[in-house]
């Protein structure tokens, strides 16, 4: 039973995936999806390529953009044989275009006119340095989370203003702003990877909204990275978005409200992808050099480890959240340490950790009314729930925290 | 990211330091006032910040369903309305500090004698959809 629900649930996300797909295409004039995730794929490679020949980012971004354009243009009637080769000759030809007629543009100019004729494709893979780029310490958050998407992860800028329901127009601002802060920086020196794995969090925690999987876009991004560098924190940020993408179907009911871990139906979560996640983190760990994301990866693989929610390892989720608080003191890392002492030692013993702590923290009120109705004093749950409901950031979680103090209000007038 | 919404009162918010009214300034300082809105605005979407600005008319009425296959019920308009908005502008910024920053940038729109007005800005952050997907 509990497969042939597994599979019509596979099948459902399969129509919503290919309707999807087919809305792209017809919005944006956008290829099928085969060609559009190699575009995507090849898209940082190419930019690489156009950077390394002497091109400066900001010009060759554009240029690699109207040859991806180019592409899904000519490509369904008249597909290549070698799609990258073709990309960076397009790409590299709109370049000197561009740069030959902007003649106030000396410098480019000269460029040009000292390039060799381009040789072959380097092998050396130049685009990881397009990520330290994208995520440059000199940009905002929000300005290194855009330029990554466009550069590295070849999104339209369309689809990335609708992922963040800004207008179009606001996001290729910020995109060409983000372009001439980086402008004049050459791929050459490895960036510190804590930079480019901060901008991939944020984009997963973004989530999904409208057409675009943030969250699949950056584990996309987060895999290639993990192909090109060697470092135990960016397996344990990959293994973090596998195991956490991988509970995903159980996160939400039908109607979109959530459902709170505890209550999940695990058989909907994705046991490969678990699988996956588990392996990914293990050969990290092995490797003895803890960080945040591979602490953040171990807590939610003993949550995606539980049979049942009642089997679930609190004791070992306090030390890791221990160690996490090493790694980070993050307050909110000591509010979640309250939670899980709450499961592991009784809720009395985790109102004592949340005693300890600053009550205006996000999500304290909402932790003090779960771990009073597990205490028994409902009545101070509900109050607290309607107060957390007042304070929550997100529509679905005010609406969660509000139902919460509905049911024990409405359990405790029915029972006096 | 988060954005916020800068919501302007014609009624409601605290008084501000250059308070007289728009129809008593001279037709050069409304002018001045309009162009460091839009200037402001401009600013905005350069920076990659802008997402919304609508002005509304201060006229306005109450609506209520009345029950099936009845027409609607309105009230009003109440000249006495005690807030009124104005309209609004919604951005997307970094941080809660750049929040305010903006508004109070907007705030200094000029009045009276080209003086900046100083006028109560009221600002409320957008709820997101659903909370960050990490949060246990």
């Amino acid at each position: 039973m509990n497969d042939d629900r597994e599979r019509d649930d596979r099948e459902r996300d399969d129509r919503e995936r290919n309707d999807r797909e087919r809305n792209d295409r017809e919005r944006d004039g956008r290829p099928g999806a085969m060609d559009e995730a190699l575009l995507r794929v090849l898209t940082p490679e190419v930019l690489a390529v156009l950077v390394r020949r002497g091109a400066d980012f900001a010009a060759a971004e554009d240029a690699v953009q109207e040859a991806l354009l180019e592409a899904v243009r000519t490509w369904p009637a008249d597909p290549p044989r070698d799609p990258k080769g073709w990309l960076i000759t397009v790409g590299w030809r709109r370049f000197l275009d561009a740069a030959r007629s902007d003649a106030s543009r000396r410098r480019r100019e000269d460029l040009v006119e000292d390039q060799p004729e381009p040789g072959p494709v380097p092998d050396a893979d130049d685009s990881l340095q397009l990520y330290f780029l994208c995520a440059h310490p000199s940009l905002t958050p929000a300005s290194a989370v855009a330029l990554t998407l466009r550069a590295v992860g070849g999104l339209t800028t369309r689809q990335i203003a609708q992922a963040y329901l800004v207008p179009e127009a606001t996001m290729a601002q910020r995109i060409s702003r983000a372009k001439r802060t980086v402008g004049g920086a050459r791929l050459d020196r490895p960036g510190d990877p804590a930079t480019v794995l901060r901008v991939l969090y944020l984009v997963f925690n973004e989530g999904y909204s409208g057409d675009v999987d943030l969250a699949a876009e950056a584990i996309r991004l987060t895999r290639q990275l993990a192909a090109r560098i060697d470092h135990p924190e960016v397996s344990g940020l990959l293994a973090l978005m596998l195991l956490h993408h991988a509970r995903r179907a159980g996160r939400t009911a039908p109607d979109g409200s959530l459902v709170p871990l505890a209550e999940q139906d695990r058989g909907r979560w994705d046991t490969a992808m678990i699988a996956e996640g588990v392996t990914i983190l293990q050969a990290a760990l092995a490797r003895d050099r803890l960080g945040e994301f591979q602490a953040q990866a171990a807590i939610a693989a003993l949550h995606a480890d539980a049979p049942t929610a009642e089997e679930t390892d609190w004791v070992q989720i306090v030390e890791w959240y221990d160690e996490l608080a090493a790694l980070t003191d993050s307050p909110v890392v000591r509010l979640n340490r309250a939670v899980a002492v709450g499961e592991a030692d009784g809720p009395r013993a985790g109102l004592a950790a949340l005693a300890a702590l600053d009550d205006t923290l996000p999500r304290h009120t909402a932790a003090s009314a779960y771990l009073h109705e597990r205490a028994g004093d409902l009545r101070a749950a509900a109050r607290l729930y309607a107060q957390a409901a007042a304070k929550a950031g997100a529509v679905a979680e005010r609406d969660h925290l509000v139902r919460q103090a509905a049911r024990l209000n409405t359990l405790l007038r029915d029972g006096s | 990211m988060a954005k916020y919404l800068m919501l302007k009162h014609y009624r409601g918010n605290p008084e501000a330091v250059n308070c007289v009214p728009m129809d008593e300034w001279t037709p050069e300082e409304v002018s001045a006032h309009i162009q460091y809105m839009n200037d402001f605005a401009d600013r905005l979407r350069e920076t990659g910040e802008f997402v919304d600005a609508q002005a509304l008319a201060p006229r306005g009425v109450w609506v209520r369903y009345d029950g099936e296959g009845r027409p609607p019920v309105t009230d009003g308009p109440f000249a006495e309305t005690k807030d009124l908005i104005a309209g609004w502008m919604a951005i997307d910024v970094d941080s809660y500090e750049r929040a305010l920053e903006l508004a109070a940038e907007l705030s200094a729109a000029p009045g009276a004698n080209g003086e900046p007005i100083h006028e109560w800005l009221e600002l409320r952050p957008f709820l997101t959809e659903y909370p960050d997907t990490v949060t246990e």
